[in-house]
């Protein structure tokens, strides 16, 4: 299934061939959207950066806080940001989107712009991706073209975990601070007190496919309840590592299947990312890849990441680097996040190396339940899932290392084809920070 | 009854310092975790306090000396 062209690089020229130009989608009229968000409605499109939120019902929000201020309101105006941050270190989907098919992402950022009214639009990726010059290129293509309405621009916050957050992002582009902003959402006060509507790239895509095919297009496959295909980052202990697309609701086992199967047995699935949860291998394949499926088998879609973990590699060993490199990643705001992911950290650790007793797991437990619902935003809250799924599904691998062992013999420190990808020079910083608090 | 009011006590935790004098004012509402920070009823950023407990709630938010806590009124809805 191929919808938004990840094969190929596509060129302005190559994409008009293949897409034709981007249709008038009309533009919003005082606190009414433009016409789009009712073909968006229909199509049932859901975000697709992690939280599958409705891509009408956001339009909507956003418009109605903007018409809410005053007429004379310098702070009136919307301000559209497509997010490219791509902040999982394991995914890459919104990277391959971006490389393969700018020009989809960059209508659908013209399109949301018209629906909403917005004045500014932006296109954000991080400071030191590699898709920094081809981005530049297709935007000065298009103004060469003079393609969109209101020019977009390429705006690279710091490659930080946090700073791909919604309203972080906002935060940056208005004020130049990547750090989450509580209690206001972006669509309500955003970027410089504005109303802001943050979209996924991959939304976007679809979002400009939805303009020219319109909603009932769209629907025609995937799950009902999260309609139309999704982009898979697949890793971990498969022939092929890399990016699929599907449409929502494809069988683990097939996805597994077309990046070549698993190459040994898998103990059990990292899914949604670093923030995400771990399941059990046993009875997984069969499950929908699909948001609501995915849930009910305990698991996370988030920025859809699937990762089986083989049984050569000790996946409390994993949940430890990544644990300690999420530690590192708060933006250091909040205190049970500040002081509370290095103590989870640690104790993580200290049952990866198997120096951890009883006593010692009865305090992690306790501290994973401190630092849920206490953040600004849910940093927090996703790191202390990804640890606590993981002890559960790993129950067996935990009671071995309360008893010095370890069923993979070995610690692999992530020196292994199959490791789940941590940014070192983060990890540098956080083995110093961290003795500080224990 | 359409005349109560809900009163809620809510914490902006990106504002919190962890200097504890919530607690100091109000220990039968705010406890402290063990790096400090203060812990609602409920364990969240936002609690629904009993009338009996307005005014600790009160105490404790006029003792904070970054502004991380305040209360919110609004009217009682149904009871779901």
């Amino acid at each position: 299934m191929s919808r938004l062209g990840i094969q190929s690089r596509s060129s302005l020229a190559m994409h008009l061939t293949e897409h034709g130009p981007l249709p008038d989608v009309g533009r919003r009229h005082g606190s009414r959207p433009g016409p789009l968000v009712d073909e968006v409605e229909r199509a049932g499109l859901r975000g697709r950066g992690g939280g599958w939120f409705p891509t009408a019902v956001k339009l909507r929000a956003v418009v109605d806080s903007s018409a809410q201020r005053g007429r004379l309101s310098p702070q009136r105006r919307p301000v559209v940001i497509a997010n490219g941050m791509e902040g999982e270190p394991a995914s890459v989907k919104d990277a391959v989107l971006l490389a393969s098919s700018p020009h989809l992402v960059l209508d659908g950022i013209s399109a949301a712009a018209a629906t909403v009214g917005a004045t500014d639009a932006f296109l954000a990726i991080h400071r030191d991706s590699p898709l920094v010059p081809a981005l530049i290129a297709a935007l000065d293509e298009r103004a060469e073209a003079g393609i969109d309405d209101l020019p977009i621009r390429l705006v690279t916050p710091p490659a930080r975990y946090v700073a791909s957050e919604e309203s972080a992002l906002a935060h940056w582009v208005g004020e130049g601070l990547a750090t989450p902003v509580y209690p206001d959402r972006p669509y309500q006060r955003g970027s410089d007190g504005r109303p802001t509507l943050v979209q996924n790239v991959e939304t976007l895509a679809h979002l400009a496919l939805i303009a020219r095919r319109g909603g009932a297009w769209f629907a025609e496959v995937g799950s009902p309840s999260a309609p139309g295909t999704t982009l898979v980052t697949v890793g971990g202990c498969v022939g092929t590592p890399g990016v699929v697309e599907v449409p929502t609701g494809t069988p683990v086992g097939e996805i597994l299947a077309l990046c070549g199967g698993t190459t040994q047995p898998v103990r059990g699935h990292l899914t949604g990312g670093y923030g995400g949860g771990w399941v059990a291998a046993d009875g997984f394949d069969a499950v929908a890849w699909d948001p609501d499926s995915v849930r009910v088998a305990r698991g996370v879609f988030g920025a859809s990441l699937l990762y089986p973990v083989g049984i050569q590699q000790c996946p409390l060993d994993e949940i430890d680097r990544v644990t300690t490199w999420m530690a590192g990643e708060s933006a250091g705001q909040c205190g049970p996040c500040v002081f509370g992911l290095p103590s989870v950290s640690d104790d993580v650790h200290q049952l990866a190396v198997g120096s951890a007793g009883d006593e010692d797991m009865d305090r992690l437990n306790r501290r994973l339940g401190l630092i849920v619902n206490r953040g600004g935003c849910k940093h927090p809250d996703g790191t202390a899932r990804f640890v606590a799924t993981g002890l559960s599904v790993f129950a067996d691998e935990v009671a071995l290392h309360l008893e010095r062992r370890c069923s993979a013999g070995v610690r692999s420190h992530g020196d292994h084809a199959t490791a789940l990808p941590v940014p070192t020079a983060r990890l540098a910083l956080v083995d110093v920070g961290s003795r500080d608090f224990e | 009854m359409s005349s109560e009011k809900i009163v809620t006590l809510a914490l902006n935790p990106t504002l919190c310092d962890g200097r504890g004098l919530c607690r100091d004012a109000a220990p039968q509402l705010i406890d402290l975790d063990e790096w400090g920070y203060p812990l609602l009823p409920g364990g969240g950023l936002r609690a629904v306090i009993a009338p009996a407990d307005v005014r600790a709630a009160e105490d404790a938010t006029h003792a904070c000396p970054v502004l991380a806590l305040h209360m919110e009124r609004s009217k009682a809805e149904s009871a779901t």
